[in-house]
């Protein structure tokens, strides 16, 4: 199955990018953009979905300053 | 066998792709038949102003070539000069303006991979990148983004590929603003015996291209040629962006000068511009010789690439080599080694062909000579402007002159405020041989492991070549080499990037033809030959033509680095000495720029001998180790340098010179800022002042150095 | 007495390690795809950019054959340095705690600062300041849970050029046998080419064997 693991700067840590993106959303004419966080997306292809966690945790993600979330 | 012509392209299809008619009849002359599909696209990139130099090979011809240390010049890959010890640096400069002003990250980022490729096709490792850039005023929100992006890119490629970026030169002038120029220069160092040529040999020498693999990136243009079913939606499947990866260069460097090491390799040759195209064909002239190639063998990124995708694709970090039957195992696990795939696609021949096949079909056959060789090349019909060409300037700085708020002006001017926060975005010392990096020395200077150094510069002018393409070009030369004196270094050879915009205009004609042959002079005056180089053209838009501008990089020796001069001046107490018949002029010049002047028809000659001479008098003092700094007088005049000298040296100084506009003409590449002790110093020119004190003072004026600083960090805004 | 340096795909100061690490005693380059530390003494991970930096800077070097080995080599005791990317290699590798994040201005910046060593470990003295260059783009140093006492590298007050916690440069484990700082020791080794503080780390690690 196709599976799609979402990871993203863990709340509280600093997020320089996401600052940039939302300081410059208005500069183009976007307003009411708040709360903007930058991350990464990992797609693949997986015969055990049981194995994405671990997957997860040993190397697609530093749990010490991320978090994921697996999309089906 | 008779090669394939189901899919016939037209006499509109070759103009689509930039021929002439008449160019696509000699074609069909050499071919003795129209050419297909791949032999259009092969013949239209070949023959392209790019990689034909139709419209500038004639002038260059003119340049003078020779040199005692010359080792490897024009036509090779990169051109060397002997830096004793058995050793040769090579270099070169080369453009890469088009794609940046589309992608400028990646524009500017792969220009950096191209020019590093082309070193390391010669066996040299490279150990240098320097760049020369120039866009629109930084008031315009694109220029910012282009500027942005550029840098970033440049960071990007040379700091993960490994190689410092030790110095370049960014200025900011209205014609650049819809043509960008990125041209990015590269060194680096190999044994003179063992440097490699490209030239293909051995019949029945098996060809191997290693590398990423094969997209279709920098296609673009040669679309047009695609088979009729595509329709519209898979525009995105031809995307004109090259992509670098730094990364995988890394490794390419190891693995390819580990092959040459070994001596597993007949000849190698870098892809860059035209893809297999060139770099094949290339190898099969310089070799006199012909060569197969099987695209079915080449490794595909995207599954339906067809042939003339696969021979004109400008994927980067690609190189292409020949080797013995019997080593060709051996080259293959090497690349293996280095994670970089390596597969056998051809094989040198006696036929004098580039025949292309898909597996046992041959979908194209065309002589070799008419693909390299036989391209028309042009005279151009040069004629001096009757009109101006450029408008005037803004004036930025208005109202009764006033010396003490001009130098704040210049010094905030975005052509001469520091450059920190662009060059803190590169590593200048991976490596560990930089002894000077930027705003240390007027050049930057790299340690030999045999002893001894090199100093190099990157510098163009755009603005004063266009007031005078001759002598502007020649103050281009003057500068660069002055900026080598300071650092004690003696000049060994000289490389090239004419931009311009387009030939065919009598104008523009004139322009390249000045400035090629002020070019010639200035080298010939200080006997420095010119190793190699590159043309872009055609740099124009609705606006109007870029000023002309040629960019001229130049490497010298110097015997000992710990005597390169500091530009800034060094200790209280030092005698201040002004080196070199100056005769500065206001036309053209920085300030005058903010004033809103327009351009002088005409600059004031320039006295070469005399030029050289001081020079050569710079250069003695500096190796002599009497002079504490040196710094050449540039942008701003005298006024900005003395300023500069108390800025990167943290100290003031007392001058005596009188307050004036002339304290802000120019001249450039003829005189010089030097201090040191008086009795050491004060013969080599005309004493003007000391240094000392937490103020810059000229005559009754005074400026307190933390003014000059704020004025001098105008460019941080720029990166927040 | 014997460095071994690693040279992973992508390694960029890897050379310069060797070179540094030269002036003071032996030294080789280890492969990243043997399990053989060669006897060496005390290993260095230099700076780069390691498999391109790919999904994560240090992510997938960490994970290496020769890894494998430094991982325990530093468990019984052996001396290593992680130098800017080799840092993000041992925190990845859990070596050392904590993560490297991306600078606070976004930039890559190749800037000479002022080091203060704050704390001893096998390759630093508590005390002096070293002038040494940094030039990176992910080296904000967060570890929240860090006991104070294994900071051992701050910058100079003012220069911090990244964001770090307190300014933190470099830390060690808590056994003190290894260390990762993010300025660059071997970019300081001669004073042509800047500054020669940097050589106090190689030499310490010499002073720790002869004891």
């Amino acid at each position: 199955m196709r599976a799609r693991v979402l990871i993203r700067p863990k709340e509280g840590i600093l997020d320089p990018q996401g600052i940039a993106v939302e300081r410059a959303l208005p500069a183009l004419g976007f307003s009411g953009v708040e709360n903007v966080h930058v991350g990464r997306l990992v797609e693949l292809d997986v015969e055990d979905e049981s194995q994405l966690d671990a997957m997860c945790q040993k190397l697609l993600a530093n749990p010490l300053i991320e978090d994921y979330e697996i999309v089906k | 066998m008779n090669v394939s012509t189901e899919t016939l392209p037209s006499v509109e299809d070759a103009i689509a792709l930039g021929l002439t008619r008449d160019e696509y009849a000699l074609v069909c002359d050499k071919l003795a038949r129209a050419p297909n599909q791949v032999e259009l696209a092969m013949f239209s990139l070949l023959w392209s102003e790019h990689c034909a130099y139709k419209h500038s090979k004639k002038l260059l011809r003119t340049l003078p070539v020779e040199g005692p240390k010359l080792v490897m010049g024009p036509g090779e890959n990169a051109g060397a000069v002997d830096v004793g010890g058995g050793m040769a640096v090579a270099f070169k400069v080369e453009s890469h303006n088009h794609p940046s002003a589309v992608e400028p990250f990646q524009g500017a980022a792969t220009g950096v991979g191209g020019i590093l490729r082309d070193i390391f096709a010669i066996g040299a490792r490279p150990i240098a990148v320097l760049d020369s850039l120039r866009f629109g005023e930084p008031s315009s929100g694109r220029s910012r983004y282009l500027l942005d992006r550029a840098v970033a890119g440049i960071g990007h490629y040379g700091n993960s590929v490994g190689v410092p970026t030790i110095g370049g030169e960014v200025y900011f002038e209205g014609p650049y603003e819809t043509n960008c120029l990125i041209n990015a220069m590269a060194l680096g160092i190999g044994e003179t015996e063992k440097l490699v040529r490209s030239a293909a040999a051995g019949v029945g020498n098996v060809v191997i291209l290693f590398g990423a693999s094969t997209g279709r990136d920098g296609i673009g243009g040669a679309s047009v040629l695609a088979s009729a079913e595509l329709g519209e939606g898979d525009a995105d499947k031809r995307p004109t962006v090259q992509v670098g990866d730094p990364f995988e260069e890394n490794k390419l460097i190891e693995c390819s000068l580990e092959l040459l090491e070994k001596g597993l390799l007949v000849s190698l040759q870098d892809l860059g511009a035209a893809g297999l195209t060139s770099s094949a064909s290339e190898m099969a002239s310089k070799g006199e010789v012909g060569i197969d190639i099987d695209v079915a063998k080449v490794p595909l990124r995207e599954a339906d690439m067809e042939p003339f995708e696969i021979m004109v694709s400008e994927s980067q970090e690609r190189m292409l080599c020949v080797a013995e039957p019997a080593r060709v195992d051996e080259v293959l696990a090497l690349c293996e080694k280095w994670e970089v795939h390596g597969t056998a696609i051809g094989e040198v021949t006696d036929t004098r062909h580039m025949r292309i096949f898909r597996s046992d079909e041959l979908v194209g056959d065309m002589p070799v000579d008419a693909l390299v060789d036989d391209c028309p090349l042009y005279d151009l019909e040069p004629e001096k402007p009757s009109a101006p060409l450029y408008p005037a300037p803004k004036a930025t700085l208005s109202g009764d002159f006033d010396a003490h708020a001009a130098l704040l002006a210049l010094l905030s001017s975005p052509n001469i405020a520091s450059r920190r926060p662009l060059f803190e975005q590169y590593d200048c010392m991976v490596g560990s041989r930089t002894v000077r990096r930027p705003e240390q020395a007027d050049a930057a200077v790299l340690a030999l492991a045999h002893g001894g150094a090199i100093g190099v510069s990157i510098d163009g002018s755009g603005r004063r070549v266009a007031a005078d393409p001759y002598t502007g070009a020649i103050e281009a030369v003057l500068e660069c080499a002055a900026n080598l004196a300071c650092v004690g270094a003696q000049p060994l050879g000289l490389t090239n990037c004419l931009n311009f915009g387009n030939p065919e205009k009598p104008h523009i004609a004139w322009q390249l033809t000045e400035a090629v042959r002020g070019l010639g002079d200035a080298c010939r005056a200080l006997d420095v030959p010119v190793v190699g180089g590159n043309v872009s053209l055609y740099n124009e838009g609705t606006e109007g033509p870029i000023y002309p501008t040629p960019v001229v990089g130049m490497v010298g020796e110097l015997p000992d680095p710990g005597r390169a001069a500091q530009s800034g001046f060094a200790q209280e107490g030092d005698t201040i000495v002004l080196v070199g018949d100056f005769h500065p002029v206001v036309p053209a010049s920085e300030v005058a720029k903010l004033r809103g002047h327009a351009l002088p028809d005409g600059l004031p000659p320039v006295d070469l001998d005399a030029v050289r001479a001081t020079h050569a008098t710079v250069r003695d003092a500096v190796r002599s180790g009497v002079v504490h700094s040196c710094h050449d007088i540039a942008e701003g005049g005298l006024a900005v340098a003395l300023a500069e000298c108390c800025l990167l040296g943290g100290i003031g100084a007392e001058v005596d010179p009188e307050c004036d506009e002339r304290l802000f003409g120019e001249q450039p590449g003829t005189a010089f800022l030097l201090t040191g002790a008086q009795d050491d110093v004060a013969g080599l020119g005309r004493v003007i002042g000391t240094v000392g004190g937490e103020n810059l003072c000229v005559g009754a004026l005074c400026w307190p150095l933390g003014e000059l600083r704020t004025a001098h960090a105008a460019l941080a805004p720029l990166f927040p | 007495m014997k460095f071994g340096v690693v040279q992973f795909p992508g390694s960029c100061d890897h050379r310069d390690a060797l070179e540094a690490a030269r002036r003071v005693a032996d030294a080789q380059l280890l492969w990243h795809g043997d399990h053989d530390l060669q006897g060496v003494d005390a290993v260095i991970v230099p700076g780069g950019f390691s498999y391109g930096d790919y999904l994560r800077v240090g992510a997938i070097a960490r994970f290496s054959p020769l890894m494998e080995s430094v991982i325990a080599f530093a468990n019984d005791g052996g001396p290593v340095l992680g130098i800017c990317n080799g840092f993000q290699v041992l925190c990845e590798a859990h070596l050392l705690p904590g993560a490297l994040l991306p600078n606070t201005s976004l930039r890559f910046i190749c800037r000479q600062v002022d080091v203060e060593a704050v704390g001893d470990s096998a390759w630093s003295r508590a005390g002096e300041t070293l002038s040494i260059p940094v030039k990176h783009t992910t080296g904000r140093y967060f570890a929240p849970e860090i006991d104070p006492a294994q900071v051992v590298f701050r910058y100079a007050a003012g220069q911090n050029p990244n964001g770090s916690q307190d300014d933190i440069a470099g830390v060690r484990n808590a056994a003190g046998n290894v260390v990762g700082l993010m300025p660059h020791p071997e970019h300081a080794v001669d004073a042509l080419t800047g500054s020669a503080d940097g050589l106090h780390l190689f030499e310490s690690v010499l002073r720790e064997r002869v004891h």
